[in-house]
């Protein structure tokens, strides 16, 4: 029922958009890596391959990948363990008032990212809420300083951030689950236990592994919870490419890295799509 | 009878869990809000002189209300350039096939998902070849292609549920396919547009790590906020996000409530 002319007009100004704005730049991306700084700070355009050979044998780039992969691990285990129940008991158990407290999860997102960091900086800071709260209560004598500038502070502001984007999408699959599956399961005498992990949680495994995903992902590239919290223990990937990019003044090994991570979350979300299709059930 | 007894406590472990997580959700907010009254300035337990100084010293302050105004103008040509391209881009992926409509369609959703650094470097790289300085203009254009993602998934939802009867009726009763875009498929859609136009409003508002490599001399608010992060901590910045949490309540509310309203009306 749609004309040529409706079709290439719906078609071709976002395609040409996304390719001069989204395309085009990720191939520039692509091309800085393989160039390389002068000595008196031009960059110069022969192809070679000395910025992926920095990557991955100077111990600063790939240790620094590392330890942000395991802080973006950490992230992710602990918004599903904390998530997961959550969003089981808004699906199954919340009954009337399962809108509100779907609007409460929400709500945070709506506090800006960067606020949010700043404050969980003002609650664990040596002369911060929490701190100046034991000592108030004498529960320790002086402050405890292994709250803030560590893995530990960049952890948990992360999960405090990702944890709405984890509960989402399980929530949704949990909404889906038609409850007479449930009932039928409970009717051929299976136990609670049985029918939640035979069950239901299977039936929620494509929400958990897009949760998972996000929580990894997206603190994976994050700098600005590491520079506001993290002190140098806490230094993550995305830091040093700010770095390059800044006052280091070499964008050719920035774009590696960049492109190494950017290697590092398409292929996360290739595996998570199929791992979604493969458990999704309809 | 033990199907019923063993599920009390295991909701009650549930429920638990839940206060508990929405306790560490919450806490952050109570303490910003909290501490935006506290005369003593940020941390220290209890808090006390509670005061409005810190609202007067915002109203006060210029360079805080000048990146307000920045950031209004960047979310609305975000806002603009977004869905300008994002809702054509949600009637491709509906109604058209094309070569390579597959990885058009991965390329729109990737910003997204993909850590904002990655976007903001590559959109640098861009304006850095073509000799474009950084301005309020370059952090617009990076938003708006970055949240054209965001138009297409909210409209592209929309029309999954769209009859397309009444758009096959309006082209056969003589109208063409711009009256029927206008006056048929736009309207039935009006709520993904809003809720779209909404989302990439406030994501705008609150976008850093994007702006942050595009930044020319005028500062976003987001970026204001950061630059005074760097250098302490002051009680004004927890003024300047309490008044715009209320701000971003208030949407929320008035856009649930127009929700409601519209599949009442629909129902």
């Amino acid at each position: 029922m749609f004309s040529r002319a409706y079709k290439t007009v719906v078609t071709l100004p976002p395609l040409l958009w996304v390719t001069v704005f989204l395309l085009v730049p990720y191939a520039l991306m692509f091309c800085y890596s393989f160039w390389s700084v002068s000595p008196s700070q031009l960059i110069v355009h022969s192809w070679n391959l000395q910025n992926y050979k920095d990557l991955f044998q100077k111990p600063t780039y790939w240790q620094t990948l590392l330890r942000s992969m395991w802080i973006a691990a950490r992230v992710m285990l602990f918004s599903l363990l904390l998530g997961y129940p959550l969003a089981y008991f808004l699906s199954f158990y919340a009954g009337k008032r399962k809108d509100l407290l779907y609007q409460l999860v929400i709500i945070p997102l709506w506090v800006s990212y960067l606020v949010r960091a700043y404050a969980w900086k003002t609650i664990l800071g040596s002369d911060g809420v929490l701190n100046t709260l034991l000592q108030y209560v004498h529960l320790t004598k002086h402050p405890l300083d292994f709250l803030l500038y560590s893995p530990f502070a960049v952890v948990l502001t992360l999960t405090h951030i990702y944890t709405p984007f984890t509960i989402l999408p399980i929530y949704a699959a949990l909404e889906h689950i038609p409850r007479n599956l449930v009932e039928a399961s409970h009717d051929l005498g299976a136990t609670p236990a049985q029918t939640f992990w035979k069950v239901i949680f299977p039936l929620s495994i494509p929400g958990v592994v897009a949760g998972a995903t996000f929580a990894f992902v997206l603190s994976l590239g994050d700098f600005l919870a590491p520079l506001l919290l993290g002190g140098p223990s806490g230094i993550m990937i995305s830091n040093i490419v700010v770095s390059l990019f800044g006052a280091a003044f070499n964008w050719p090994l920035g774009a590696a890295i960049s492109l190494g991570m950017l290697v590092i979350v398409v292929s996360l979300l290739f595996l998570s799509e199929r791992l979604e299709k493969k458990w999704s059930f309809s | 009878m033990s199907a019923g007894d063993s599920n009390i406590p295991k909701s009650r472990w549930l429920l638990i869990h839940a206060a508990a997580v929405f306790a560490f959700l919450y806490l952050p907010i109570a303490v910003l809000i909290l501490y935006s009254f506290n005369g003593q300035g940020v941390g220290g337990f209890p808090p006390h002189h509670l005061t409005l100084d810190w609202y007067r010293i915002l109203f006060a302050d210029r360079p805080i209300w000048d990146s307000i105004l920045n950031s209004l103008q960047v979310a609305f040509a975000a806002m603009a350039i977004a869905l300008t391209f994002g809702i054509p881009a949600a009637l491709a992926l509906d109604r058209t096939q094309f070569p390579g409509k597959a990885l058009f369609r991965r390329l729109v959703l990737l910003p997204l998902i993909l850590p904002g650094i990655i976007t903001g470097l590559s959109l640098l790289m861009l304006f850095n070849a073509m000799g474009t300085k950084l301005s309020l203009m370059t952090i617009a254009l990076g938003h708006g292609t970055a949240l054209i993602s965001v138009a297409t998934t909210e409209v592209f939802a929309g029309l999954q549920k769209l009859d397309r009867a009444q758009e096959e009726a309006s082209l056969d009763l003589g109208a063409n396919y711009w009256q029927t875009f206008w006056r048929v498929t736009v309207p039935n859609l009006k709520l993904p547009i809003i809720g779209a136009a909404l989302l990439i409003f406030t994501l705008s508002m609150d976008e850093i790590a994007v702006s942050f490599f595009l930044i020319g001399r005028d500062n976003t608010l987001p970026l204001e906020i950061w630059g005074r992060l760097r250098r302490g901590i002051t009680p004004e910045i927890n003024a300047v996000s309490t008044i715009i949490f209320i701000f971003s309540l208030v949407t929320i509310v008035v856009w649930y409530r127009l929700r409601v309203r519209a599949e009442v009306g629909t129902g």
